[in-house]
């Protein structure tokens, strides 16, 4: 300011640019280094420490290695350390130390210095002229573009880890098995008369039921869920939907481990005791349980994506639909409602990935029996479900069994993949038809 | 107010009743379909047309124009009642069709929109096919039995509205996908399919373009044989193309109703001259 006499106008910039340019100057290449210091300086000081470790220790195989350098550390911090102390180890162990030190010495002092070297750099290039407010908006510009990478990089990493696995699997399983298998039965027979160990991997029972419970969840979500939806568009009052809405939208802040005993502990024994008294035999376990409160999870989902796409009907559908004559109930039934059916259908779309992804309800009230039926009174269970008993306790990395957890994800991921694909695009062509 | 008061003052000594009286000839020997009597409408607090009284001839076409906001979409609303869809709305006093009151407790809203139809500012074909489009009133009032019976109903009435050669190949086609002329011309033939007395236009014309107005305005004319239309326009050289009677709104009141020609020519009232001369509005 004090080089332009207080005019702002001669400034390139207004005023406050120069200051968040001198800050970014300052803060940013100290961030950058303290990134980069806490990535890379475990990894650089473990290999100086191991390149000064003596010839006869030096060729390792990767297993022993990392085994080698957690004895290090571990003698560094002062840590129980397998086996003896070797002088070599113990030498070692000092270099290490001595490292971290010099290490966590140098930090802050190379953050400090390159701090003041963006103060000094920044106060001798502000200038009149300087193009401060281009320079910060490209700064503002590539930290979003960041964050946004960071989501999208670890959708990827999560993908490949799950892909690059499935396919460590599909060499040991063949993949017309797996896909086409009428038998799931993951366990491995350790000895060779083990019972029940036949190590079949057959999706297709995991897949009918987790149809099977979708459906009815589905067909207790979309008729209640889109009821609501209509009543509070059309017929409630501004009073009565400030405070149904609400409402039930708490249904969807409930965890699914709370509907997941609700199912296994109210819902499950009452289907049970209402199929015994019409003479029902009906597992305590059931598909109708799971999917009966999974479907009372959906209906907030659906009638609330309902709900905004019946107020997106333009008024003028109403108008014309009244002027015709119809009454209130005829226009939401013959106009209003099939006007918003895209919308709705990619509601119930999403609802049904949801259904297929849900979990927790599932292992509660559906068992884990992989049985092939149709029949919604027995004990199904899904493909999250098995995932879960797969993964759960201690297993090795490289079993069949345990490898199968990643190709049912894969599986899983690209079904809902492919609803949540077809919802959006049935959403957006509905949305183009209107705006 | 003051405007009001300022085109009365000439005529010397009237009393404020009959200030607000409407001049021109706003009744009718005979042949009348609709009777509008002391029509008052409040949107809550505000009213927004004071003691409208005004005779629709029969087979005619009846305008209103008038600046915006003068009432005239809400007065022609009225007639088939579409006031009751606005919570805040309320409307007082008598409106006859064929010496029948509308707002009698015994009159049912659905058979008087089937007697009066509509068709609006903006086109609003229903996301449905143009043959549903049609077809929609006469199910919902049970008029054809069979599906010969409603195919040659919905030819008739495209016809009627001068659509039929251009969409009879493509009656499956959505309504929505038609240029926006046709569009109106559709809502047009889905009004008349239930075979009204009366077709209620608000601004039928304002959202198209010139020819298709002009094939609109056409439509209208012939219309007027089987139909008495009341219609809401901007355009005063429309009004004066196609109507038989116009009526000049300003600030909820009518203030001149005349058989068209003279109103263009020869209006009675200043404000209805100002207006018409393009001095405001």
């Amino acid at each position: 300011m004090g080089m332009v006499s207080g005019d702002c106008r001669r400034l390139h910039s207004l005023p406050r640019y120069y200051g968040y340019y001198v800050a970014m100057l300052t803060a940013l290449p100290a961030i950058l280094l303290l990134a980069l210091w806490i990535s890379l300086d475990q990894s650089l000081i473990t290999h100086l420490v191991m390149a000064s470790l003596p010839q006869s220790m030096q060729p390792l195989p990767p297993s022993e290695q990392s085994l080698l350098i957690n004895d290090i550390r571990n003698l560094a911090t002062g840590n129980i350390t397998s086996g003896e102390i070797s002088p070599a180890l113990q030498a070692a162990a000092d270099h290490y130390r001595h490292l971290m030190h010099l290490s966590r010495l140098l930090l802050p002092t190379a953050l400090f210095l390159l701090a003041i070297g963006g103060i000094a750099l920044g106060l001798k290039v502000i200038h009149p002229d300087r193009r401060a407010r281009p320079a910060v908006e490209r700064v503002i510009r590539w930290g979003l573009i960041l964050s946004a990478s960071i989501a999208i990089l670890t959708t990827l990493g999560i993908v490949l880890s799950v892909l690059f696995e499935a396919l460590r699997f599909f060499q040991k399983v063949p993949l017309a098995d797996f896909l086409f298998g009428l038998e799931w039965s993951p366990q491995i027979a350790i000895r060779e008369d083990q019972v029940g160990a036949s190590g079949a991997f057959g999706v297709i029972p995991l897949f009918a039921g987790t149809l099977l419970i979708a459906t009815i969840a589905l067909s207790v979500a979309v008729p209640i869920g889109l009821l609501s939806a209509i009543y509070l568009a059309e017929f409630a009052t501004p009073r009565v939907r400030t405070w149904v809405k609400p409402l039930l939208e708490i249904l969807a802040g409930i965890p699914t481990v709370v509907y997941g005993f609700f199912a296994a502990l109210v819902v499950a024994p009452l289907v049970r005791a209402a199929g015994e008294s019409i003479g029902l035999e009906v597992s305590s376990e059931s598909a109708l349980a799971a999917g009966l409160v999974m479907g009372i999870m959906l209906i907030p989902f659906i009638s609330s994506l309902s709900d905004d796409v019946i107020n997106a009907v333009p008024g003028a559908m109403w108008d014309g639909s009244l002027a015709m004559g119809a009454t209130h109930a005829e226009t939401i039934f013959r106009v209003i409602v099939p006007a918003a059916l895209p919308g709705i259908v990619g509601g119930v779309l999403l609802a049904a990935s949801r259904a297929i992804g849900e979990t927790m309800i599932v292992v509660m009230a559906a068992g884990v029996g992989a049985n092939l039926t149709a029949n919604p009174l027995e004990s199904v269970t899904t493909i999250t479900v098995q995932i879960v008993t797969l993964l759960v306790g201690d297993q090795e990395f490289d079993s069949p069994k345990t490898l199968a957890a990643f190709a049912l994800g894969l599986v899983l991921f690209i079904a809902t993949l492919l609803l949540n694909v077809l919802a959006l695009y049935v959403v957006r062509r509905y949305r183009e038809a209107y705006d | 107010m003051s405007v009001i008061d300022a085109g009365i003052r000439p005529d010397g000594a009237r009393d404020a009743r009959e200030t607000d009286a409407t001049v021109g000839k706003p009744f009718l020997e005979k042949k009348v379909t609709l009777r509008a009597r002391n029509v008052n409408v409040f949107y809550g607090e505000k009213q927004a047309l004071f003691d409208v009284s005004i005779d629709i001839g029969k087979h005619e076409v009846t305008a209103f124009i008038g600046p915006s906001g003068c009432g005239k979409s809400t007065f022609l609303r009225c007639f088939n009642r579409m006031n009751d869809t606005i919570d805040s709305c309320r409307v007082r006093g008598e409106i006859l069709l064929d010496d029948e009151d509308i707002h009698d407790p015994k009159m049912d809203v659905v058979p008087l929109r089937a007697r009066v139809g509509m068709v609006f500012q903006k086109p609003n074909p229903f996301p449905k096919s143009i043959y549903e489009n049609i077809a929609y009133g006469p199910r919902l009032h049970g008029l054809v039995s069979g599906k010969s019976e409603l195919d040659a109903l919905v030819e008739k009435s495209l016809s009627r509205a001068g659509l039929w050669n251009e969409v009879k190949e493509r009656l499956d086609e959505p309504g929505t996908g038609l240029s926006g002329g046709q569009q109106q011309r559709l809502c047009i033939a889905r009004a008349i399919a239930i075979n009204p007395e009366v077709i209620l236009m608000d601004e039928p014309c304002s959202a198209l373009d010139p020819i298709a107005t002009a094939r609109v305005e056409e439509l209208i004319d012939e219309l007027r044989r089987k139909y008495t239309i009341v219609m809401v326009t901007h355009s005063m050289q429309q009004a004066a193309r196609v109507s038989q009677r116009t009526a000049y709104f300003h600030l909820g009141r009518l203030i001149e109703v005349d058989k068209t020609d003279r109103i263009f020519t020869n209006p009675s009232h200043e404000l209805t001259e100002a207006y018409i001369t393009g001095r405001f509005g």
